[in-house]
C-alpha cells in the first residue's frame, strides 16, 4: 500500500534546553528575518463570527492544523472537526536537513495533538470517502460526518508502487535513499549517503514527472551530496548525475538557468527528459524513460523520489479536476486565487492537495490558508472576501552546506523577494542558510498555531 | 509579505526560545536598567571600568559568532555576499554591546561604593 503523507510539522519540546539556550544568545537577527519572511495576516486581527456551522477539516498536517487554529480563533459557537489518523506531526521542511546529517531525526517529529486548539474535535481516523453532493465525509472507522463547510488538507500520496522494483523497506540499504518517505527514511538516507561519500562512486538524482512537494528538494540534495563528497575528499573520483524530468531544472525559468550554471560549476552531469521508470535495488541500476525509449544508469547511491498524486479519497471523489493538467493525478479543482472549490462553493482545498500551479510547500500553506479561511468566514457571515492568493511560495535552495539561495516566486514566475536589495534571491548566501536551519521551524510552528 | 506584525515576531521568538525568551528580555532590561542606575549614582561613566568592560565586549562579540556558528551548523566562513557580512556585524555587535553593558553594570555594582 502506498504511503500517504499529508502536509505536516514539530514542537519546541524536542529542542534540548542547552541548545535552546545557545540559540537564545545569538538568534535574534536571524529569527527576526525569518519572522519577517513569513509574516502575514494574523488570525487575532479579525473579529469573531458567530455561527453554529459544522466545519470538517480533512487532514491534520500543516495546512489542516493551521486552518483549525485560524477557524477556532475566528469563529464563535461553530463546531470544528479535524479528521486524521496520524498522531505524529512531521516538520517536512526539515527532512532534507535530516538526510544531510545536519539535524537528528527527532528534529522533524512532534505530535498532532500539540497544535490542536481547544474545542476542536479530533477524529483519529482517515477519511475514506468524501461526498460533496450530500455534504458528508465517511471515515475509515465507518463514522459519517455531515458538514456545512469542508476544508480538504489531505496532503498527497507518495506513489512508490508506481516504480517497479522499488521497496521502501530497503531504504538505507545498498545505496538506496529516499528522503520523502518518512523521518526514518530521511535518517536512513543520510546513513546511506554518508557511507557512499566515504568511498565515492556514481550518484544518481532525479525528480518525478508529476506535481511534487518542494520541487527544490531534489536539487538541494544533489548540491548537498556534492559538498559531502568534496569534504570527504572523494569528489574527484565520483560522478554526480542529475536527471531532469523535462527540459528545465526548475519551473521558474530564471531559477532554472541559475541552477544550470551552478551544476556546471560543481561538475554535476545533467540529463534532460529522464523519468525514473524502474529500479533494480540488488544490481544498483536505475532505468529511466527517455524521449527515445529507456536508459539504464548504474549507481552507487540514488535518491528515489516517487510520483506524487492526490490521495485516493480525493482522487476518487467528484472534487478532483475533471479535465486539464491536474485531472490525471486527481488534484482538487479549486480556484487558484481563493482556494475555493470551483463546483462546490462550501468546499476549500489547501496545501499539497490543491490543484494549482506551483506551491506544495509550507510557505504556500502559510499564504493559502489565511485566504481560504477568510473566504469561508465571509461566507458564514454573508459577506464577500477580497482576499487573494497570488501563488507566493518559497524555497531556501541549499547549494552547499552553509549556503542557500532564498528563492521566492509566484504564479507568474516572478521572483518575489521578501528582502529586496538585501537578500538577493539568486545569490548563494549564509544568511539564507541560517534562516533555513534556525528561523524556519519556529516560524512554521507559529503558523500552525495560527500566530504567523 | 504583507502586514508586518510585531506579534508575529513575538510568536516566532516564543517558539524558538520558549521560557528563555523572557529570561533574555529580563536580562536585557535589567542590564540596561542597572547600567543607567549606575551612571546616575556615579554621575557619569567610570572610564577605567568602561575600558575593561569594552575589552570583555570584544570577546563577547566573538563568542556570539561562535555560538551562532554552532546553532546554525555553519559559520561566518560561509559568508557569500554583503547580506552575510551585515549579519556577521550584527551578531558581533549585539554580542559585544550586550557583554559590555552587562559587564560594566556588574563590575560597578559589585565593587564597593567609594567613600565620599
Amino acid at each position: 500500500m502506498p504511503d500517504l503523507i499529508p502536509t505536516r510539522l514539530p514542537d519546541q519540546a524536542d529542542i534540548p534546553e542547552r541548545r535552546r539556550f545557545l540559540t537564545a544568545l545569538s538568534l535574534l537577527p536571524a529569527a527576526g528575518a525569518g519572522a519577517a519572511w513569513m509574516s502575514g495576516p494574523t488570525a487575532h486581527a479579525q473579529p469573531q463570527v458567530n455561527s453554529r456551522a459544522h466545519i470538517v477539516i480533512v487532514g491534520g498536517g500543516a495546512a489542516g492544523l493551521t486552518a483549525a487554529n485560524r477557524l477556532a480563533t475566528g469563529l464563535q459557537g461553530a463546531k470544528i472537526t479535524v479528521v486524521d489518523a496520524r498522531k505524529e506531526h512531521y516538520y517536512q521542511p526539515g527532512f532534507t536537513l535530516v538526510a544531510s546529517g545536519i539535524k537528528p531525526q527527532n528534529y522533524v517529529v512532534t505530535g498532532t495533538a500539540d497544535y490542536l486548539p481547544q474545542g476542536v474535535e479530533w477524529v483519529q481516523a482517515s477519511a475514506a470517502e468524501i461526498d460533496p453532493e450530500s455534504r458528508k465525509v465517511v471515515t475509515s472507522d465507518g463514522k459519517t460526518l455531515n458538514y456545512d463547510f469542508l476544508i480538504v488538507a489531505s496532503g498527497l500520496k507518495l506513489d512508490y508502487a508506481a516504480i517497479p522494483g522499488m521497496d521502501t523497506e530497503r531504504i538505507g540499504q545498498n545505496g538506496l535513499g529516499s528522503i520523502y518517505h518518512s523521518p526514518q527514511a530521511a535518517q536512513a538516507t543520510w546513513t546511506s549517503l554518508s557511507s557512499f561519500a566515504d568511498k565515492g562512486g556514481v550518484a544518481v538524482f532525479s525528480r518525478p514527472a508529476t506535481e511534487m512537494k518542494c520541487a527544490g528538494a531534489p536539487l538541494k540534495y544533489t548540491f548537498i551530496s556534492d559538498d559531502h563528497l568534496r569534504r570527504r575528499g572523494t569528489r574527484s573520483k565520483s560522478e554526480i548525475i542529475y536527471n531532469a524530468h523535462n527540459k528545465a531544472f526548475f519551473s521558474v525559468p530564471i531559477v532554472s538557468e541559475k541552477v544550470r550554471m551552478l551544476f556546471e560549476d560543481r561538475g554535476v552531469k545533467t540529463r534532460m527528459e529522464r523519468v525514473l521508470a524502474s529500479i533494480d535495488i540488488d544490481k544498483r541500476v536505475a532505468t529511466f524513460k527517455t524521449p527515445d525509449g529507456t536508459e539504464e544508469q548504474p549507481y552507487d547511491f540514488i535518491n528515489v523520489i516517487p510520483p506524487m498524486r492526490a490521495p485516493d479519497v480525493v482522487r476518487n471523489s467528484p472534487l478532483r479536476w475533471q479535465t486539464g493538467p491536474w485531472a490525471a493525478d486527481g488534484w482538487m479543482e479549486v480556484d487558484r486565487h481563493t482556494l475555493r472549490h470551483k463546483r462546490y462553493p462550501n468546499v476549500f482545498g489547501v496545501g499539497d492537495v490543491a490543484g494549482v500551479p506551483k506551491g506544495k510547500t509550507a510557505a504556500s500553506v502559510k499564504w493559502q490558508v489565511p485566504v481560504a479561511v477568510d473566504h469561508l468566514l465571509a461566507s458564514i457571515a454573508g459577506k464577500e472576501s477580497t482576499a487573494s492568493y497570488n501563488g507566493y511560495t518559497s524555497c531556501p535552495l541549499i547549494t552547499r552546506l552553509g549556503q542557500a539561495m532564498l528563492v521566492e516566486f509566484d504564479y507568474k514566475d516572478n521572483l518575489t523577494p521578501s528582502f529586496p536589495g538585501i537578500i538577493a534571491p539568486l545569490e548563494e548566501l549564509w544568511i539564507s542558510w541560517v534562516m533555513k536551519t534556525m528561523a524556519l521551524k519556529p516560524t512554521y510552528l507559529s503558523m500552525l498555531r495560527g500566530r504567523a | 509579505m504583507k502586514d508586518m506584525d510585531p506579534l508575529v515576531f513575538l510568536a516566532v521568538f516564543q517558539e524558538m526560545l520558549g521560557p528563555l525568551l523572557w529570561v533574555m528580555v529580563l536580562l536585557a532590561v535589567g542590564g540596561v536598567a542597572a547600567f543607567v542606575a549606575l551612571m546616575v549614582r556615579e554621575g557619569g561613566l567610570a572610564s577605567r571600568r568602561l575600558v575593561r568592560a569594552e575589552l570583555l565586549g570584544l570577546l563577547g562579540g566573538g563568542v556570539a559568532l561562535v555560538i551562532m556558528a554552532k546553532v546554525s551548523s555553519s559559520g561566518f566562513t560561509d559568508a557569500g555576499g554583503p547580506a552575510d557580512w551585515f549579519l556577521i556585524a550584527l551578531v558581533y555587535g549585539v554580542g559585544a554591546l550586550g557583554t559590555t553593558v552587562l559587564a560594566y553594570a556588574a563590575m560597578g555594582w559589585m565593587t564597593k561604593r567609594p567613600s565620599a
